[in-house]
């Protein structure tokens, strides 16, 4: 099982998960498995038909009179009860848990009811009268901006953009859509919330995912100190990709609620209720333009974003329009950029963290118009790519707007992927097909992206003015902590801080562990469970922008490189040499060179905890190790607009290979080959279902996935018979090849690597499609009807 | 716990047999199989992830053949055998196709996983040397937003091989 | 998503059954599969007052093979239509279908008379009934009728039975010498409710078409027959230039028929496209089969 390298092996080696067992037989402890605080009450919420309406009274009499019914609570009571949740951006429309007075989008909450079970408190619900005045409503983001629900208009310019597209003998234009779509984790959202009237405090268990910041922001509704609200999750957690960081919304509601109520309650969403109301990613139109040498050389790029947050500005929005900021350019070497952000308020649900968390919609943007700009200029897009690619020496590399990026072989990934996938075999398969009788085309597309991973806390200042942050605190960096014990028998035990949902933290954690301290992962135990009581962590804790192999395995590489030089130390003592010349391998403190001089860290762990006296002068007793790490480079955005957005950057070319066949307007997948640059693979096989995971997360909303509302603010894909997940018939097997350039700027050397594909395959498939029926403009998802529309209103319908 | 509706009339005397033991359980009409398996014999390993019939999760076997609990009342399944997920390892030993997916990587949070086992057993009695694309026509009916399905394939498809070895 | 307050009644038999339809008439709804009624129930779209089991019921999911038809009990399972020898020799048309409906674990549960009973228009076994004209047995306290599935299908999710009659039997038209069937469904994911779809059963003598019926599903408020469009292939030979003129012709009149429906996921223009594209398929194949058998 060993990997290669290192004195273990463990790092870069492929264990089994340590995850697994448990959750095969149905052992698993995800948060409704969970029977915490006996007694608790079940909560079902009455939800808003209306995307947009005033509240002109809401009777609960009949509710209240329900069989097992406690309580049904309005907005107005749980506002009395708690503050609004903060909002990013000052002036963002006032939002509480509970809609107060207006409701903003079909689904909104309105009333809470507490009942004995959840059957009896859906039949209350559906009691709640509720006297709706219906307003108009704004769904598409381009009439919210025309209307002016406009919450942030930022404009940014790097170089000298204006001059530059002014002058550039290529100009192309581009508007690209990217519309809402879902994570839809198979386990929805859940809370169990116990308020203690005694102390003035609430425990928590929810299925949140992080980022940390939220707990800050949650506490503030609550009206509690932090320091009372004690949030715990769950040992397993059934996915999230982004959207469980939006259950903090109901931690403050069933906080309340039980605050009101004086009892626990239990709070499990459930599908409908997810698809309506859990949160989307964001729906983004971007308009680029885009200046060309008659070389290829892409001289400068403008974009004018308008990105629909939903009816509220949700913590940590706009964070999706600026998480890529730093990174704008993407691969290519442009100095020259022009931004226009504009977030905009509409009445659907508020958006929030979702896998790829902007990269999409960007990449969608630049990749798209790379390929435009290659095909009018006659270029290949390979080689349009490759002229454009920072090179591998200009590492660490500045982007325009103040990216850093850390390393890698940018056109070494590109030749892979296109040897990989026979390239050139393809293209002249493709110029050879033109002649057949038209049905099927082949269609090739290449999306090459920049993957940034560990985000910098500073970045979505940048939706203020220099002026208006000046006034606040710096905020920048992104930090973690780790928690590794060894007690008396030389067992070590490692708490997380990084609230995995399926990533396989604690097995890796226990391989870092292992390889730090000489022992077996099996000697490792690892805990990932959140008690924000008793873990270590920060604002910047949880599980999102692929932080884990940067920053949370290095805290624990870090937790354990201080047992060991602890270890050392006492080792040195007993053996008589200098700490320095003690290596830990195979459970024994040895000194190097001298095998049979040796004592194992079981008798050290020993003397440590039953024999303090013993230790050498000035050493601290216990073996109990609290450490943080923080990534480098990621300083506050500075007077020039610029941020580091994140810390690391791999590097990922995707070649897709499709078959449109334009009777039906089926696209085929023919080939997916991707190649990554994610530095130092910790876990291999766990890296390669990152990608996989993250691929399919891309494939939904390039070809099936899509949130509709009609122009009236009503969802139309409000069960999964609509919203149409990517299946197993839907997904193809991805070709994966790795390169290996270790991220300078993380103490394992690796990078984050989850959201790759995500951000990638929309734009690749687009391409592909674009590129195989010759077509400038489709919208995604590239479903069959729409791709048979767009080719009859060219007049190309395929008729037999 | 979830689920004792009761305002319909008085709740029934249900006899069922889950993973070899039997169970007298008083079962109001309207409480599902997925919710009764769940909150009233603490069998959490059934999960629950759409209530209506899509996306898997809570396939357990009614009289050997594989079925949705939340498309089941668990009054239908009185005087009937239920298999969940924990039925199927045998004390430290879990079973070959759970071994498998464990080999396989084909499992990451792990919340899908119980229903795709026991979808995927019934499939394997009726179809034991399954191609790749008869495994991804079953899972379809089988949601995972973890892996992408392809070490679920690669799983399904190496316990079916060993099986048949 | 609980299911709202109902009664729950296990009928010991038919004729217990029948009682209960009887009293309860349209405030009953029959529990067969469950696979659309009670994600209807978990919605609280369907809120019946009364829910009869029908599952307990002893000999309503046996086969009887008669004199050019097959009788299976209305509590069928949908897996077994998919994987009984006897079944899919008997009726390749059915079997045909079986694998679009659904996914492979709710077939285990769906029954074909429940299915029937439901008139979904996107159904595959209403289409096939239709298209082979066959029949059910509708029951009630009132005695027994056969309803022919071209008058059973009514509208979107209503059939012609009477609040008090159960579907007991369904009565498929077997494969005969000579025949050859063809089904194809568009969806945009396997076990979708189909876009579109279509079933060919065509009867060829002498190297033409002798006889043939054409259904078309998903396209309207019901599954549909196409005469003008069989009629079109009728005495034609489809291998000669002649047949591919006939082919295309009746796939223009089988989209000219078809009346389908914009929603979120497709447009009445693709919709009535996708009619023409899988008529054709499905006469092909169904040529095709015919020819092979005869």
């Amino acid at each position: 099982m060993n990997g290669t390298g290192a004195p273990g092996g463990w790092i870069g080696a492929v264990p089994h998960r340590v995850e697994d067992e448990a959750l095969l037989r149905g052992r698993g402890r995800f948060i409704d498995d969970l029977s915490p605080v006996p007694g608790a009450m079940h909560l079902a919420l009455a939800r808003s038909p209306f995307a947009h309406a005033q509240i002109r009274g809401i009777d609960v009499s009949a509710a209240q009179a329900a069989p097992g019914v406690l309580a049904v609570l309005s907005g107005a009571d749980l506002a009395a009860a708690g503050r609004p949740l903060g909002a990013v951006i000052r002036g963002a429309t006032e939002h509480y848990a509970v809609a107060v007075d207006v409701v903003r989008y079909a689904g909104e909450p309105v009333a809470v009811v507490v009942a004995r079970d959840r059957y009896l408190a859906e039949d209350a619900a559906e009691l709640v009268e509720v006297d709706y005045e219906p307003l108009e409503a704004v769904v598409d983001p381009l009439d919210a901006a025309e209307v002016g629900h406009v919450v942030s208009d930022r404009s940014f310019r790097y170089g000298d953009p204006e001059a530059v597209l002014a002058g550039a003998p290529l100009v192309v234009r581009g508007r690209f859509p990217f519309g809402r779509w879902i994570a839809a984790p198979v386990e929805c959202f859940g809370v169990i919330a116990d308020w203690d009237h005694s102390t003035d405090s609430l425990t928590v268990w929810a299925n949140f995912q992080g980022p940390f910041t939220l707990h800050t922001v949650a506490a503030g509704a609550l009206g509690l100190p932090a320091a009372r609200l004690r949030l715990l999750t769950p040992p397993d957690s059934g996915g999230s990709f982004g959207v469980k960081a939006g259950v903090f919304g109901y931690i403050v509601l069933a906080g309340l609620t039980s605050k009101i109520c004086g009892v626990p309650v239990r709070w499990i969403e459930d599908r409908v209720e997810h698809l309506a109301a859990a949160g989307s990613a964001t729906h983004r139109v971007t308009d680029v333009e885009a200046g060309f040498a008659a070389d290829g050389e892409l001289l400068a790029l403008r974009y004018d974003v308008i990105e629909d947050v939903g009816a509220y500005l949700r913590a940590p929005e706009p964070a999706t329009l600026y998480r890529m900021h730093g990174s704008l350019t993407g691969a290519y070497t442009v100095r020259h950029v022009a931004v226009r952000n504009r977030v905009v308020h509409t009445n659907r649900c508020p958006t929030g963290l979702n896998r790829g968390f902007g990269g999409p919609q960007l990449y969608l943007a630049l990749e798209r118009i790379m390929a435009r700009g290659a095909a009018r200029l006659g270029l290949d897009p390979a080689a349009m790519a490759r002229r454009n690619l920072v090179a591998p020496e200009a590492f660490p590399y500045r982007t325009a707007t103040g990216g850093l990026y850390d390393s890698g072989d940018y056109a070494a990934c590109l030749d892979d992927a296109l040897q990989a996938a026979d390239y050139d075999g393809r293209r002249r398969q493709q110029a050879a097909q033109s002649t057949g009788d038209g049905r099927r085309r082949l269609g090739i597309g290449l999306a090459c992206v920049v993957e940034p991973s560990i985000s910098n806390m500073g970045y979505i200042s940048l939706a203020e003015t220099a002026t208006e942050r000046a006034r606040g605190w710096p905020k920048s960096g992104n930090a973690e902590g780790a928690t590794l014990a060894m007690n008396p028998l030389g067992g070590v035990t490692v708490r997380l801080s990084t609230v995995p949902q399926g990533q396989g933290h604690r097995t890796v954690a226990a391989q870092v562990a292992a390889e730090v301290l000489g022992l077996r992962p099996a000697d490792v135990e690892v805990q990932s469970e959140m008690d924000t009581h008793v873990n270590a962590w920060t604002v910047s804790s949880g599980n999102y922008s692929s932080r884990f192999a940067g920053i949370g395995a290095a805290a624990v590489a870090e937790a354990a490189g201080r047992l060991a030089e602890k270890l050392r130390a006492i080792a040195g003592d007993e053996l008589e040499c200098a700490p320095d010349d003690i290596e830990l391998r195979d459970g024994q403190a040895r000194v190097v060179g001298q095998p049979d001089r040796g004592v194992s860290l079981r008798r050290l762990a020993g003397a440590a905890h039953w024999n303090p006296e013993s230790l050498p002068e000035g050493l601290e007793p216990g073996l109990a190790v609290t450490a943080f790490v923080s990534a480098p480079n990621l300083d506050p955005p500075n007077d020039a607009d610029e941020v580091a957005s994140s810390a690391a950057h791999g590097f990922v070319v995707d070649v897709a290979v499709v078959e449109v066949d334009t009777l039906s307007g089926e696209v085929r997948i023919l080939d997916y080959v991707t190649v990554h640059d994610a530095g130092t693979l910790l876990h291999p096989r766990l890296v390669d279902g990152q990608i996989m995971g993250s691929f399919a997360h891309g494939l939904g909303p390039a070809l099936l996935e899509q949130t509709v509302h009609d122009p009236d603010g009503n969802l139309l894909t409000g069960s999964f018979m609509d919203y149409l997940c990517a299946t197993s018939t839907e997904i193809p097997e991805l070709r994966i090849l790795h390169r290996c350039t270790p991220s300078p700027f993380t103490p394992l050397g690796a990078k984050g690597l989850g959201e790759g594909n995500t951000m990638s395959a929309p734009a690749a498939l687009a391409n592909a499609v674009c590129d195989a029926l010759g077509v400038d403009d489709l919208d995604l998802p590239l479903t069959a009807p729409r791709i048979w529309e767009v080719l009859a209103a060219a007049g190309e319908r395929g008729e037999r | 716990m979830s689920g004792s509706g009761e305002p319909v009339g008085p709740p029934r005397e249900i006899v069922v047999t889950v993973n070899g033991r039997r169970y007298h359980e008083a079962a109001p009409d309207r409480i599902l199989l997925s919710d009764f398996l769940r909150h009233r014999l603490g069998l959490t390993g059934t999960h629950v992830g759409c209530e209506h019939g899509v996306c898997g999760s809570c396939t357990v076997h009614l009289d050997g053949a594989a079925a949705r609990a939340c498309l089941l009342l668990a009054v239908q399944a009185d005087g009937a055998e239920v298999h969940t997920v924990e039925s199927l390892a045998s004390g430290d030993r879990m079973h070959p196709l759970q071994e498998a997916f464990r080999e396989h990587f084909a499992l990451q949070c792990g919340f899908c996983t119980p229903g795709i086992l026991m979808a995927t057993l019934d499939f394997l009695t009726h179809n034991p040397t399954p191609t790749r694309t008869e495994i991804a026509e079953m899972l379809s009916g089988q949601l995972c937003r973890c892996t992408g399905y392809a070490p679920i394939i690669d799983a399904i498809a190496a316990a079916a091989q060993a099986g048949a070895e | 998503m609980k299911p709202p307050p109902f009664r729950y009644v296990r009928p010991a038999d038919l004729g217990e059954a029948l009682v209960v339809l009887a009293t309860h008439g349209d405030e009953a709804k029959v529990l067969a599969g469950g696979c659309s009624l009670v994600p209807m129930l978990n919605m609280r779209l369907a809120r019946p007052e009364v829910l009869v089991d029908v599952n307990g019921l002893d000999g309503l999911a046996e086969v009887h093979a008669g004199d050019g038809t097959v009788t299976t009990g209305a509590m069928l399972r949908q897996s077994v239509l998919e994987r009984s020898p006897q079944l899919r020799g008997a009726l390749p048309l059915a079997a045909a279908c079986a694998p679009h409906i659904g996914h492979f674990v709710t077939r285990n549960r769906g029954t074909v008379g429940g299915s029937l009973a439901h008139a979904d228009a996107r159904g595959e076994l209403p289409l096939v009934l239709l298209t082979l004209g066959g029949s059910v047995l509708a029951q009630s306290q009132r005695g027994q009728r056969a309803i022919a599935a071209e008058d059973l299908f009514v509208y979107h999710f209503t059939s012609a039975l009477e609040p008090d009659e159960l579907l007991t039997e369904v009565r498929w038209p077997v494969a005969g010498p000579g025949w050859g069937y063809g089904f194809a469904e568009m969806a945009q994911r396997h076990g979708d409710y189909a876009l579109a779809m279509a079933a060919c059963a065509l009867r060829r003598h002498d190297g033409a078409v002798a006889e043939v019926r054409l259904g078309l599903g998903a396209v309207a408020d019901r599954p549909l027959l196409a005469a003008d469009a069989a009629g079109a292939l009728v005495g034609h030979d489809l291998d000669g230039p002649a047949g591919d003129v006939a082919v295309t012709e009746a796939a223009r009149l089988a989209a000219a028929v078809a009346r389908p429906f914009d929603d979120l996921h497709a447009s009445v223009a693709y919709r009535r496209h996708l009619v023409g594209v899988l008529s054709e398929r499905v006469i092909r194949q169904a040529w095709l089969a015919a020819g092979e058998g005869a």
